[in-house]
């Protein structure tokens, strides 16, 4: 209680109406007296009347929803949204951000027409610049994708560059891309045209109302205490901007929303004496930092410098909003990169700085979706300074979340869930956003990590494998190896490459994959997601049986690959389940499964049955219980040697068939939970080892397996013979989208099980008429890789000359010498464009190139994995496999 | 501070050198890029760039400039500066800023924990609402008690200007508010129509948070959490230092080590250093008296073993550290209640020679100190600071930084006119260096104490090592420091001197 009235008070201090009531305490003020009464329930609440709020009102009562009450602390569109530069751009990096953005386009573009209400949107087109090759490649490769979803775009030479916009400086320029249907807007005018639409749709909306807190009950929300009073409510959506992260730890039990304010400045100038026309394109100069629009016959120009201020970081207060102030020593570097980029405008006539704090999250993604927590619970926020370009098309997916229970693309990369509660210090956000928001403007490179946070979870054996020169990578905050640097190498190189071509550690990860071929590696994999299911009597089973569509039901100790799906048949998340005993169960799934999983977990099981569900990822457990924290994935054909050697027992595949689960002793140590199976397709074991042993268990493993020439490997390895035997990973390849049937996973997915699942039906009638979409794995053919671009991922897959999907990762096999890409071929109907079934015949009878950053390269495509791989001889029992060459 | 851990000047600094490394350090194939966690001193390599050096020393800086929002009474106060430096991990000290919101007055705050952090934290979230409570009038106080009665909203007694910062306390607030409440409830029936004078405030305040603490854990309390929590604030310790600033009437309580001092400058320019506490320590001539009249002569070789209170505490008052204030009796009877003390991380052990407690206290010296013209601005911080540096270098220093500071020419104002114009101005400001230097006084010190050398001098090298150090060396090379320097506004002093 205490608390609640602490914050209460803070909250009222730092709103700019308290201090009115502050003064004047006695008399009745002006906002009490016309203080106008809530209505007591609505179906959804919403907070914040910015673009977010607006769009997702207007997109709920378009779709039918009409018990609609949305809420402004202050005016309507008066946050970040009226500050906005105004700027729409679809050059985007992720394909589901150019899809929203795609859509924002089009929403704002009709939006006059549709309410009467001017929004100041000019189509002027963007031009992108590129100083460098690199980052000229990297706008091709944003271009290519354009161009499949089809948003006009081109690269374009310096010559026509200035061609396009009068005062350029195009001296040191490579080239660039026109993206002629971008746009300006006026982002306060848009948030009220859409809320004017909503509210003629029934939306009620009030403004200069703070929310307080959510009111929750049994996980669920059931209403919001407002400073006008309380309104009952089934939903709840926060789109408060920068602070949403507070608004999400109001409540009792705290939603954690991990986003941070940075301090940005753009200048305004007076008109040009020759006013600039007004369809004079936005000009994007990332080497520079920088953006450059008309406004108003002058320019608007601001940017992402390399030492951003951040702001707010002990939340919402007053002063600080009122010392927001220009800082022109501050933007100095970016003023020069301005007069560099068009030194003419040196004698126009200064406005203004404006200082509009904007949000940033973790990874530069927006963060939307349903609290994994709360139900109900709806988030739309954290949009790294894009929110005018997202707003329509994050709007509509949330909408669409909020009606239908999903949204109608994936939206995993945006997913609240992929973040835990980890990512909610303050000192972590300050620290990250400081990372990110010059990050906005640096060069995206294929496998660059956050430098920033890190070391935040780690193995035991961290400093072991940090000492044998691991070099790591961060995963859900968990610090995993990517390779060994070998003592003689040169580290400081190694770690500044950035490349499109092929990367320095090349030879490194050879090594390794080479071991794991024919001796033995050890590979940390600690931070894989690790549950246990169990139950007194056999609910375990039935609520497992129920949620995954493989059989459950089988010996104890056996392992079953299977899909965990939703109604539709797509995967929620792809795991092993190993049968520990009768009533308890093991389940592996990725590493960024940790919040979604237990979420949907949560949510699916009986509320009031005896299972246990717990988490054993990085668990301290007591003598009781079993720990399985640290995890060890011994692979290669020596595997078996060392494991045999260390405890004793006979490791043959009569003994020890794969995809089997034993509780042995390894050394000194009892009760390891040893698995065989690799996550790669190569024969060997993982080993589950309580956190305690961990370091022992390792020791012991490296010293008896140097006469089998053991090493330690990292993720690069792993991820390279994974996608050689085609191995799809959920979150890359799949997702909630894609079904067992799409990936050739039928054999995985027991139709006649004997009982209802998830996403049965859905799966059944794939069956029957077919998939419209198929998984394939890409053998490039002319690709040089010492020489030509490396793919990556997200690259357009050419069938005949037609485009049929995209990409979802790549790998370069080392067995195959060639780059291996794995991704979707769709069948576009020639005329309609509408998707069409896909056959294993269509995709076996086309020539196929694969898109990288504008350049084709030719492709075979595989529905199947290279036998030759598999070397190892091929046992009668050995399901891993036969399931992968299906049937 | 506690657990003991402090080299003696000498060998610190030869293990530093060592780490500093002149040119016969590690081969280059054994260099490792900078990071935090590692042991082993060959695996530094500094390489912390200035750039990376000023973002480590500005993480937790912070800066408020006092509105006028209240133009009747003319502030004394015109912005403070402030800034914290971790050593430990996680940091064990706090600081907060706040104004009385039903009495003027604001309020500065230094808390040095040690044995954890959670008593600095429960007092640094605390101490504040019992100063403003005990500064309520009769007529305040009956308002609160009566909202509180009818389910009413409070009226707000707080307005924290820089709060201490992530609670972990949130759960046990409600029992907090019933303890402030049980508090507010004895001054009324004390019947003071004007509260109490500030200087009681204070006296009284620390006194009886530290009871509460006391009490708390004492209470059977049902929840688990309620429970382990108050007894980690119990058997942790904090030190305290707070200046209380109402108009020209500042007044400085301190328990413990931190310290408070005032940079005056005479008519005639020069500067000097008023020091408005004595620390509470064994070199205390006054504390060592006081000490030895409070216990048994028998003791008097035993109450201060190595410099330390029972050879264990480095402060001779503080909040919490039970263990040197119960009965061994007390103290066995509340830990057989089932606590599980290791996963509590709780320092359990009796000194030796513990005969007649309580031993420590965490009763205030209060100071009074009329604001003068001259005093332009106080330096509140904690130990980690006055290790390093003497309270004359830090007048010194804020004083360099301010000079530095309001060297700001060419100046921005009035501010040019086109882009070109704009550009070349901001191209000198840069050129003068004048940006590049700390933008905050907290900073300033922070980086001197711990970048110069024995001879007061600026080593950049020694600085970046100081800052790369490991978390689990940092701690034997420098404590936390914290820093808040408040700026006086020498005018509306003398203006209300004219009033007078």
């Amino acid at each position: 209680m205490f608390y609640r009235f602490l914050s209460i008070i803070q909250r009222q201090r730092t709103s700019p109406r308290w201090q009115t009531w502050c003064l004047s305490r006695s008399s009745v003020s002006a906002a009490e007296a016309h203080s106008v009464t809530l209505p007591a329930q609505a179906q959804v609440v919403i907070c914040g009347g910015g673009i977010m709020g607006t769009s997702v009102a207007y997109h709920l009562s378009r779709m039918g929803w009409k018990d609609i009450i949305l809420l402004e602390q202050g005016r309507l569109a008066a946050g970040s949204t009226r500050f906005c530069a105004g700027i729409l751009s679809t050059a985007r990096h992720l394909t589901i951000e150019q899809k929203m953005a795609d859509y924002s386009n089009k929403l704002y573009q009709q939006l006059e027409q549709e309410t009467g209400i001017q929004t100041g949107y000019i189509r002027t087109g963007s031009v992108f610049l590129a100083q460098t090759q690199d980052r000229l490649i990297s706008l091709k490769r944003i271009n290519s994708r354009l161009n499949v979803i089809g948003i006009p775009s081109e690269i374009i030479s310096p010559k026509k560059v200035a061609e396009l916009h009068p005062f350029l400086n195009v001296h040191n320029l490579v080239g660039a891309m026109h993206v002629p249907e971008d746009a300006v807007v006026s982002s306060a005018d848009v948030a009220l045209a859409l809320a004017s639409a909503a509210s003629q749709n029934g939306v009620q909306i009030y403004d200069r109302t703070s929310v307080l807190h959510v009111m929750v009950k049994k996980g669920q929300v059931t209403g919001v205490e407002t400073d006008k009073g309380q309104i009952e409510c089934q939903y709840f959506v926060n789109c408060a901007g920068q602070w949403a992260y507070e608004l999400g730890l109001s409540n009792e039990e705290p939603v954690s929303i991990p986003l941070h304010a940075c301090e940005h400045f753009y200048l305004l100038t007076r008109p040009l004496e020759t006013p600039l026309q007004n369809n004079t394109p936005t000009i994007v100069d990332p080497d520079g930092r920088i953006y450059i629009r008309n406004w108003q016959g002058g320019i608007l120009s601001g940017g992402f410098e390399k030492n951003p201020k951040p702001i707010f970081t002990e939340g919402k207060n007053q002063l600080e909003i009122q010392n927001l102030q220009e800082d022109w020593d501050h933007f100095e570097p970016l003023l020069s990169s301005l007069l560099r980029r068009m030194p003419e405008l040196e004698t126009l006539e200064i406005m203004k700085l404006v200082n509009c704090p904007e949000t940033f999250t973790p990874d530069m993604r927006c963060i939307m979706g349903e609290s994994p927590v709360i139900r109900g619970y709806f988030v739309l926020a954290g949009m790294n300074s894009a929110g005018l370009s997202f707003g329509g098309g994050a709007g509509k997916y949330l909408a669409e979340w909020i009606v239908h229970g999903y949204p109608s693309e994936n939206v995993w990369e945006l997913d609240l869930k992929r973040f835990g509660a980890l990512q909610s210090s303050r000192t972590f956000l300050r620290h990250r956003v400081m990372e990110v928001m010059p990050l906005i403007y640096d060069l995206k490179v294929p496998r660059w990590d956050f430098q920033t946070g890190r070391q935040l979870r780690t193995s035991p054996l961290y400093d072991r494998l940090d000492a044998q020169g691991a070099r790591w990578m961060e995963k859900h905050g968990f610090e995993r190896p990517k390779y060994f640097v070998p003592p003689d190498k040169d580290l400081l190189a190694l770690e500044q490459s950035k490349t499109f071509y092929k990367p320095d550690w090349f030879d490194i990860v050879e090594s390794e994959v080479k071991c794991c071929k024919e001796a033995v590696c050890v590979i940390d994999m600690s931070s894989f997601t690790k549950f246990e299911i169990t139950s007194i009597g056999d609910q375990a089973l039935e609520v497992l049986q129920f949620l995954f569509s493989n059989d459950l039901d089988v010996p104890v100790g056996h392992i079953v690959h299977t899909g965990m799906l939703n109604e539709a048949g797509g995967y929620e998340n792809d795991c092993s389940i190993a049968r520990l005993s009768k009533r308890s169960f093991f389940m592996i799934s990725p590493t960024d499964q940790q919040v979604h999983c237990w979420a949907w977990l949560r949510k699916h099981m009986p509320e009031d049955s005896s299972l246990v569900l717990e988490d054993v990822t990085w668990k301290y457990t007591g003598e009781s219980l079993r720990a399985a924290d640290t995890a060890l994935n011994l692979i290669g054909p020596r595997a078996v040697d060392v494991l045999s050697e260390l405890s004793y027992a006979p490791m043959t595949p009569d003994h020890f068939p794969t995809l089997f689960c034993k509780e042995m002793s390894v050394g000194y140590a009892n009760g390891i939970r040893v698995m065989s199976m690799t996550h790669t397709g190569e024969p060997g074991f993982m080993l589950y080892i309580p956190i305690e042993y961990a370091l022992h268990v390792y020791n012991e493993v490296m010293n008896v397996g140097q006469k089998y020439g053991i090493r330690n490997a990292g993720y690069y390895a792993l991820r390279s013979l994974r996608i050689e035997k085609f191995f799809a990973f959920w979150g890359q390849d799949l997702n909630t989208l894609t079904t067992p049937m799409e990936c050739g996973r039928e054999s995985r997915v027991k139709l006649e099980k004997g009982m209802d699942f998830m996403g049965h039906d859905a799966l059944l009638q794939q069956k029957q008429n077919g998939v419209y979409k198929r998984f394939t794995m890409f053998i490039l053919e002319d690709h040089d890789t010492d020489l030509d671009l490396w793919p990556w991922w997200g690259e357009p897959i050419y069938r005949n000359g037609q485009y049929v999907g995209q990409t979802t990762s790549s790998a370069y096999s080392y067995t195959l010498e060639r780059h291996v890409c794995l991704g979707f071929v769709h069948n576009f109907s020639k005329d309609t464009g509408e998707e069409q079934v896909v056959t294993a015949d269509f995709v076996n009878r086309g020539e196929y190139e694969i898109d990288i950053a504008g350049c084709r390269f030719q492709a075979k495509a595989k529905l199947y994995p290279v036998t030759s791989l598999f070397t190892h001889k091929r046992r009668k029992d050995d399901v891993e496999l036969s399931d992968l060459h299906g049937k | 501070m506690w657990p003991p851990l402090s080299l003696p000047g000498c060998r610190r600094l030869a293990v530093l050198d060592a780490l500093l490394g002149s040119g016969d350090g590690a081969e280059s194939g054994d260099e490792k890029a900078y990071r935090h966690t590692s042991t082993e001193e060959e695996d530094f390599h500094l390489q912390l760039s200035p750039e990376q050096v000023n973002a480590v020393l500005r993480a937790g800086e912070s800066t408020y400039k006092i509105l006028d929002l209240d133009s009747k009474v003319p502030r004394s106060v015109l912005q403070f500066e402030s800034n914290q430096l971790a050593a430990n991990s996680p940091v064990e000290d706090r600081r907060g800023v706040a104004s009385c919101l039903q009495t003027s007055g604001l309020m500065f705050g230094i808390f040095d924990g040690h044995g954890g952090h959670a008593c600095a934290q429960a007092v640094s979230e605390r101490l504040f609402y019992y100063v403003a409570v005990s500064l309520m009038s009769h007529q305040t106080l009956e308002q609160m008690e009566g909202a509180m009665e009818n389910m009413k909203p409070l009226l707000p007694i707080l307005q924290w200007l820089k709060h201490p910062g992530d609670s972990i306390y949130k759960d046990v607030t409600s029992v907090h508010l019933d303890h402030l409440r049980v508090y507010w409830q004895e001054l009324l029936d004390l019947h003071m129509e004007m509260g109490l004078s500030i200087e009681e405030a204070l006296m009284y305040s620390f006194q009886r948070l530290d009871s509460d603490i006391s009490l708390e854990v004492q209470a059977p309390l049902e929840d688990e959490v309620t429970k382990n929590l108050s007894l980690q604030v119990a058997f942790s310790g904090a030190t305290a230092c707070m200046a209380h600033i109402s108009g020209v009437h500042l007044h400085v309580a301190n328990a413990g080590d931190c310290r408070a001092i005032l940079g005056v400058q005479e008519d005639n320019g020069m500067w000097s250093c008023l020091p408005l506490t004595r620390d509470h320590n064994a070199w205390n001539e006054a504390e060592l008296s006081r000490l030895k009249r409070e216990h048994p002569e028998s003791e008097n070789r035993t109450i201060i073993m190595d410099d330390r209170l029972l050879g264990v505490l480095m402060p001779c008052r503080a909040f919490g550290d039970v263990q040197l204030k119960w009965s061994k009796e007390l103290q066995r009877n509340v830990l057989e209640r089932g606590f599980d003390t290791e996963a509590l991380n709780i320092y359990q052990f009796t000194p030796s020679h513990y005969y007649t407690p309580p031993y420590l206290t965490a009763k205030p010296e209060v100071t009074y100190h009329r604001l003068r013209p001259q005093d332009k601005f106080l330096v509140l911080a904690s130990d980690g600071l006055w290790d390093m540096l003497g309270n004359e270098d830090v007048v010194r220093l804020v004083v360099g930084y301010l000079s530095e500071a309001g060297r700001h020419k060419p100046d921005l104002t009035p501010r040019p006119t086109n882009l070109g114009l704009m550009q070349s101005l901001l191209l000198q400001r840069k050129a003068s260096g004048l940006h590049a230097a700390d933008q905050n006084a907290a900073t300033h010190l922070i980086r001197h104490a711990i970048g110069s050398n024995e001879y007061g001098e600026m080593e950049p090298e020694r600085l970046a090592a100081m800052l790369t150090l490991p978390e689990d060396l940092a701690r034997m090379y420098r404590d936390d420091i914290t820093v808040t320097v408040v700026y006086f506004n020498s005018q509306s002093i003398d203006a209300s001197y004219k009033v007078d």
